[in-house]
């Protein structure tokens, strides 16, 4: 009888999901769509907050202060992205505090892309060009996601990130135009950066198990391949056009097929990023720790404050 | 290690005078005064909003979605309640 | 040059904000808490905007052609006339919370009577920043409070961070021949107006937080002349490493 009903509510969910209604917090789940979502949401919380440390590491030393300025209000709506995440992620009943404690336990995990470094002011224009460029194909598709706390996060952010790719762009543009040095600094950051890039989209569609399910649920909308390939497709063009080289010896436009064709992505770098092995995981994770860590006695004293004054109203 | 956890606030915004206060998002603060500055600073930063109100998270109460066919749809089936359900003679413009 | 003494005290108002920005700016990502993070970048931002502004005009009023870039970022370190309460490292939370209060208690009643300044444009700069200086304050004001009254480690925290930053907080008000000259030209108002705003608010803040202000009343200065702390090279070997790696170039 249990399991009747069940899969009658199933049905109900799977229905409502096909007629394009949004699925909202108080609304009945199966328990692995619920576990899904926080698992990808909450990843997407954490690759906003980690994502953070690589470009915060460039705004003491920004060129000028233009620049400065439009970094810190970059690196700051990561922050309020992270935060608009964090909070979709708690409707589902999975509170901040122990998500993030997933986070530095090492159980979540987060974009391989951050465990990269940023070594050159050049980067900065490389991540919001490449990195936020890779991010909104995802995004953009994220916005129609069947669970609606998702889905409007995802409005919200897609609106204020279109500038974070721009501003890359525009970054990197100054460079290849400008002096020697500079061109060589934005063509080393896209020769670092474009192929962690292309790993963003995930495992190629054979290689990921749960994809089919994600679609069917309408949490994904598009496959990884096809996300990765818009991308190449929207990109090289953008790269030839300020005089910069993809670097891929085989990347060539198709005409039969209307896409450029590309080198197979190393995946072996990939997993061993994923996994714990690329230039600064360790680093990124013990970032974010010790933050916690040394926020903790604020944190504990305005809750103490805040009852003491509560006991004073009340007295 | 956790300790205990700032409340959670959910926050409503008026984007301009005329409109009413809109369901935002949320954010977690210890105190009242502390949601509002926070609001504030996440929720409008492009000019959204000029006027705050903030809720702790607790004292927001739902109906139970599996009511929800009880509650609602009574009101589908009376018609009669929207001007569309009327005909008046075409002459006549206003009304 | 037009008016000497308002560059130089341009200088002194655009370094404090510049520096200040620079070491909130360091918080970015490493916040207590996440939306904390974003308030501090929030009055970071606003100080660098406030330091473009002012630096921009110290330009315009020496009349070489260096903009807030050229000035902000290619003076030689005793060329900067900052206040040493400004460079002062950011330490924990409580350090950076009470450097600010103290800072933002003085910049908000120097805002209010810059405002009414002959000099225009100086006007105008104030009263944009008044109402930023006017949140930071809100904003500190709140924070030294609940430090000071909240658990008994952050009360003892603050408090040395009170101990420790108490000393910098007269040079805010050094004035010399520079504010003697524009207040006799009626762009600056008397500051010893400002010196009793902000005694009030200090004491009333503290007795909120129940935290002592220090018996010892030694003071330091010296950023105002130019002589700043150790760790102020260290701060300008970041802010200045683009434009000394890679001179002469735009970005």
């Amino acid at each position: 009888m249990k399991v009747l009903e069940t899969t009658d509510l199933e049905q109900k969910f799977q229905d409502k999901i096909d007629r394009e209604v949004k699925i909202e917090p108080n609304d009945w789940m199966p328990d692995a769509y619920r576990k899904t979502l926080i698992r990808q949401m909450s990843q997407h919380a954490h690759s906003e907050i980690v994502g953070m440390l690589p470009e915060a590491n460039w705004i003491t030393r920004a060129p000028n202060l233009r620049r400065k300025a439009v970094l810190l209000a970059k690196v700051q709506d990561e922050a309020g992205h992270g935060l608009y995440l964090y909070s979709a992620t708690e409707t589902l009943g999975a509170d901040r505090e122990a998500t993030i404690d997933d986070l530095h336990s090492g159980k979540a995990k987060y974009s391989s892309i951050f465990n990269y470094p940023a070594l050159s002011w050049a980067d900065i224009g490389a991540i919001g060009w490449l990195v936020d460029g890779a991010a909104i194909m995802n995004q953009v598709a994220l916005c129609r996601c069947s669970y609606g706390p998702y889905a409007r996060a995802m409005v919200k952010i897609c609106k204020e990130e279109s500038f974070h790719q721009r501003q890359g762009y525009e970054l990197l543009t100054t460079l290849a135009q400008g002096a020697p040095e500079q061109k060589e600094l934005a063509q080393d950051a896209l020769n670092r950066f474009w192929w962690p890039a292309l790993m963003m989209f995930g495992p190629n569609d054979d290689e990921s198990p749960n994809s089919a399910q994600s679609m069917r649920w309408k949490i994904k909308r598009l496959t990884n391949d096809e996300l990765r390939q818009n991308f190449i497709d929207a990109t090289v063009p953008q790269a030839e056009l300020i005089g910069l080289k993809v670097p891929d010896e085989n990347l060539k436009w198709n005409e039969e097929t209307g896409h450029y064709d590309f080198t197979p992505i190393n995946w072996d770098e990939f997993w061993q990023v994923v996994n714990g092995n690329g230039p600064c995981n360790k680093q990124r994770v013990d970032a974010r720790r010790k933050a916690k860590e040394e926020g903790m006695w604020v944190r504990e004293a305005a809750l103490a404050f805040a009852e003491k004054r509560k006991k004073k109203l009340t007295a | 290690m956790s300790t205990k956890e700032w409340p959670l606030w959910e926050v409503f915004i008026r984007s301009k005078q005329g409109l009413n206060h809109k369901h935002v998002g949320s954010l977690r603060a210890a105190d009242s005064t502390m949601a509002l500055d926070n609001a504030r600073d996440v929720y409008t930063r492009r000019s959204e909003g000029i006027s705050i109100w903030v809720v702790e998270s607790n004292y927001v109460h739902a109906n139970d979605p599996a009511d929800a066919d009880a509650y609602f749809e009574p009101s589908d089936t009376k018609i009669f309640r929207h001007p569309t359900f009327y005909e008046v003679h075409e002459d006549i413009k206003h009304m | 040059m037009k008016n000497e003494a308002l560059f130089r005290y341009l200088l002194r108002l655009g370094d404090d904000s510049l520096i200040l920005g620079q070491r909130l700016a360091e918080w970015c990502g490493h916040g207590p808490i996440l939306e904390e993070d974003i308030a501090m970048t929030n009055i970071s931002l606003d100080l660098i905007g406030q330091a473009m502004s002012l630096l921009d005009y110290a330009g315009v009023i020496e009349g070489k052609e260096r903009n807030c870039d050229k000035l902000g970022l290619l003076r030689y370190e005793k060329e900067y006339v900052n206040v040493l309460l400004v460079e002062q490292p950011n330490g924990d939370f409580g350090d950076t919370i009470m450097r600010q209060f103290l800072f933002d208690a003085f910049r908000k009643p120097l805002y209010e009577k810059l405002v009414n300044s002959s000099d225009k444009q100086l006007a105008a700069i104030a009263e944009k920043s008044l109402k930023e200086t006017r949140y930071h304050l809100k904003h500190s004001s709140e924070w030294v409070i609940r430090l000071g009254d909240g658990t008994e480690e952050s009360h003892e925290r603050v408090q040395n961070s009170l101990d420790t930053l108490w000393r910098f907080a007269d040079e805010l008000f050094y004035t010399d021949e520079v504010e003697a000259q524009l207040t006799g030209e009626g762009i600056l108002p008397d500051l010893s107006e400002i010196k009793t705003e902000w005694e009030s608010t200090v004491k009333h803040v503290f007795s909120e937080a129940t935290l002592e202000i220090p018996a010892n009343n030694w003071k330091f200065e010296g950023g105002r002349k130019g002589r700043h702390s150790e760790h102020f090279g260290h701060l300008l070997s970041e802010l200045q490493y683009m434009q000394r790696a890679y001179p002469n170039m735009e970005w």
